[in-house]
């Protein structure tokens, strides 16, 4: 990728969250905010209800950026995600007598290796047996949608989720306070796994051969890489994040869980991902905005906008994927070998 | 005696029922570049995979400055100090010269790549073997010339004393290819080992201190350069006496069949790639276009046989004006015929067989459909008959037309486009991939359409070719016609220059 596409990509994101952030303290702190628009527009509120339909949508992201930069196309992110969340409320189920703490920490873990088990066997999917790639995601989509309906027991209820976690002197501050620095542990984790992810791709070993065997994994093959291990590691990795993203949608956004609860988090992910160009801090940018456009529709009916009807407000935000999407498709570059089965040239000429 | 630094000992290799290495034994002395010389699917790539780690041989043996080395993956064979230039140039275009030296052997610095260090010593190698490039540079935005010196450089980084070159002139302008001797008679001189991998023979008499030929998948002789002359590589490379020279009369050339006005046309990324292309084509003559690779040749001959819309300009074809015309009326209307660069994306289908191969040019007349049903008859009985007359060789009609050998798909592509009413023929790289038996055939029957009065357009990046063939030739550079030389009066060296861009307003007297 060319440095300044990512620079743009990650500047365009860095600059719309920085606009939401001075937007809300001036609507908080001057006389801006007895505007009741401005109000529905930039609130506390709406900022925390974008944050929190972000989220998944980040995790989820990054989940696509792992595998697809290695060339695996990963369209069952919503899949992985789903069975995260059942993995993770069945953990937290079976724990309700434990510490709170242990119980939690525990189900994160259980809905990441579950995650990753569903990212590991749409790896062995499409590299061992070849599977169209596309298809092997849809399986993974409808396996989850499947067996967490079947074994979903209506009856059980998890006993608490992660409760916000206040970072001394820093949520004290007025608006960026409560809306960054007052929020439970899973946030924290994936605003932090946006840098760690960056850092990893552009500036480690791992992450020059993920992007070298997305992009020409001949090349890296005569390098001495080897193509189709690093492959399964990255797609089970992505598996693990989109995992996380149901273990939050359970343990810390809900606190239960319900059929089919991902309700197309894993779709707009996809959709993020490609509009942040393939890159964290785009994805952050791209989550950011897609769940501003939710908390928007959320503010609007809270308000009691009826001059509109209810039915447009609610399209609002898939509205707005569409056009960012359709509008940014023909300018983003995915990686050039993605969807390509690899094959070392040992057994034919 | 210096213990030589690679032996390659009794090496075969079996790709199913196909031996691509029979019994080969080479060795390599150290300072010395040693030419691998053979046509192509002779089995040289094949060789220099098996040394490279890409293949495992199915018996023989490689010995590594005296000591043997079982290499069992590229990894190896890096570890053993051999660097390896591949034909197709295995780097990431979207990454910087420096990640595409690091990869694979990447300096870390606490977790983190060592961008910096790296890109030192990429500027001390390029002092050190006048490679110069630019570290920070995407290799996309490269020219081919150069990054083959980054591949080179890569190979340098790893420090491998014993270089493959494989078929590294092929991408090259002339003007270049001296550049890259210069750089390999200075590797020579540091004491690096080359295999130099080549089918042009003047090449190997001018850079070889010691020629290898390879035929068939096994050595059939070496020979010195100083004694050996291209005649005599020729007949050990084939194993036959081989016309050198096409045997063709004067053209008596007549009314013009192809003209083209100021045509413009863009390429796939929108760019402009075509710019205020005229000529003109006349019936009975062979016009040749000669340019480096991605010079707008391709997409010319897309723009000629219908298959990319132009921007501007008009083509005017057999008498009609068929500027936007579609592939088919091109084809029907224009009595135009298609030897495509790119056999398989546009000659041919793989998976059908030969007899449906050759009727996909009439499939839709009788006597090939009546009825709206196909005549499988008529369709075997035209086959039968014109893979007698072109010697398509395979075992029936019935077999997919992909399991033929390269030279036979072509000649099977010929004989479907040759056979029908033809006014004019674009001809695009027709002997590419091809074995030296059927190029032969293939510029014999180009001669022989010219004799018959078609026009023909033959675009080659084969130097060799065009002036074998063409009555007169012009040069592409960045997408438009930059000269045009009457075949009489080319030399190679003034076709040179005009391929790199240099244009001379005073034409050099002919040699």
């Amino acid at each position: 990728m060319r440095p300044s596409w990512w620079k743009r990509t990650a500047g365009a994101a860095i600059v719309l969250v920085l606009l939401m952030l001075v937007m809300a303290i001036l609507v908080e702190l001057t006389p801006l905010g007895e505007n009741p628009w401005l109000r529905i527009l930039f609130g506390i509120s709406a900022l925390n209800f974008t944050l929190r339909a972000a989220i998944p949508l980040l995790l989820g992201a990054l989940s696509g950026i792992l595998c697809e930069r290695s060339g695996i196309i990963n369209i069952g992110i919503e899949g992985m995600m789903l069975a995260g969340a059942f993995a993770g409320f069945v953990a937290k189920t079976s724990t309700n007598d434990w510490p709170l703490f242990a119980s939690l920490f525990f189900s994160v873990l259980v809905a990441m290796g579950v995650g990753g088990l569903m990212g590991y066997l749409h790896a062995l999917l499409s590299i061992r047996f070849r599977m169209d790639q596309i298809i092997s995601g849809t399986v993974i989509i409808i396996l989850a949608a499947g067996l967490s309906a079947y074994l979903y027991d209506r009856d059980a209820i998890a006993e608490g989720k992660f409760a916000p976690l206040p970072i001394p002197g820093l949520a004290d501050l007025p608006v960026i306070g409560p809306v960054l620095f007052d929020k439970p542990l899973l946030t924290y984790l994936a605003l932090l796994l946006v840098g760690v992810v960056h850092v990893a791709l552009f500036h480690t070993r791992w992450g020059l051969r993920t992007r070298a065997v997305g992009e020409h994994p001949r090349a890296a093959d005569t390098e001495g890489i080897n193509v189709n291990r690093l492959r399964y590691v990255n797609t089970t990795l992505g598996g693990a994040l989109a995992g996380l993203a149901g273990a939050y949608l359970v343990l810390e956004a809900v606190g239960q869980f319900q059929e089919g609860m991902t309700a197309g988090r894993g779709f707009i992910s996809l959709a993020a991902m490609i509009f942040g160009n393939w890159t964290p801090f785009g994805a952050l940018g791209a989550a950011t905005l897609f769940g501003y456009t939710q908390a928007l529709q959320n503010e609007l009916l809270l308000a009691g906008v009826t001059n509109v009807p209810r039915q447009f407000i609610s399209m609002l935000p898939y509205v707005i994927t569409i056009i960012a999407v359709t509008g940014f498709v023909g300018r983003v570059r995915p990686p050039a070998a993605i969807g390509q089965p690899y094959e070392t040239e040992g057994g034919k000429e | 005696m210096t213990t030589p630094v690679l032996e390659i000992q009794n090496i075969s290799k079996h790709f199913g029922s196909v031996v691509a290495n029979h019994e080969v034994s080479l060795e390599l002395k150290p300072g010395e570049i040693l030419a691998l010389l053979g046509e192509n699917g002779a089995g040289k790539s094949t060789l220099m995979n098996i040394v490279y780690g890409l293949y495992q041989p199915t018996s023989g043996t490689i010995r590594i400055r005296g000591q043997a080395a079982p290499i069992r993956s590229p990894r190896d064979a890096i570890r053993l100090g051999i660097g390896m230039v591949h034909q197709h140039f295995q780097l990431v275009p979207v990454m910087s010269v420096v990640e595409n030296v690091m990869l694979g052997s990447e300096v870390v610095k606490q977790g983190l790549l060592h961008r910096t260090q790296v890109a030192e010593q990429i500027v001390t190698l390029s002092r050190e073997y006048q490679l110069e490039v630019d570290p920070q540079a995407l290799v996309e935005d490269l020219p081919v010339g150069i990054r083959q010196r980054v591949e080179i450089i890569k190979a340098l980084y790893r420090q491998a004393d014993i270089l493959i070159l494989d078929e590294p002139t092929a991408v090259l302008t002339p003007q270049e290819v001296e550049g890259l001797f210069a750089v390999m008679d200075l590797l020579r001189k540091q004491g690096k080992s080359i295999i130099f991998i080549t089918h042009k023979l003047k090449e190997v008499l001018r850079i070889a201190d010691r020629i290898a030929v390879l035929r068939r998948g096994t050595v059939v002789g070496t020979a010195d350069p100083h004694g050996a002359t291209e005649g005599h590589l020729a007949n050990l490379m084939v194993g036959r006496e081989v016309l050198l020279q096409v045997e063709k009369q004067e053209a008596q050339p007549q009314d013009v069949v192809l003209a083209v006005q100021g045509l413009q046309a863009d390429n796939d990324l929108g760019e402009r790639c075509l710019n205020a292309v005229s000529f003109e084509v006349r019936a009975g003559e062979i016009v040749g276009v000669a340019g480096v690779q991605g010079n707008g040749q391709t997409e010319l001959v897309e723009v000629l046989t219908g298959l990319r819309d132009s921007t501007a300009g008009s083509l005017h074809l057999s008498g009609q004006d068929l500027t936007h015309a579609s592939p088919r009326e091109i084809s029907e209307q224009g009595q135009c015929g298609h030897v495509p660069e790119d056999r398989h994306a546009y000659g041919m289908v793989s998976s059908y067989s030969v007899a449906e191969n050759l009727a996909l040019s009439g499939y839709r007349k009788p006597p090939f459909v009546r009825g709206g049903t196909l005549q499988q008859d008529a369709i075997e009985a035209h086959a039968e008959q014109l893979i007698r007359q072109y010697d398509v060789r395979t075992p029936s009609v019935q077999v997919p037309g992909g399991s033929l050998s390269g030279g036979n798909q072509q000649k099977l592509v010929i004989a479907r486009e040759f056979s029908r009413p033809l006014k004019f023929l674009v001809a695009a790289q027709p002997t590419r991939g091809v074995d030296v038996g059927s190029i032969e055939f293939i510029h014999q029957q180009l001669v022989a359409k010219r004799d018959e009065g078609v026009g023909i357009l033959l675009v080659s990046t084969e130097l060799d070719e065009i002036l074998a063939l063409a009555d007169r030739i012009l040069v592409m550079y960045r997408g438009a016609i930059i000269g045009e030389v009457p075949q009489a009066h080319a030399s190679r060296q003034q076709l040179g220059l005009l391929m790199a861009g240099v244009r001379s307003d005073s034409p050099s007297p002919s040699t």
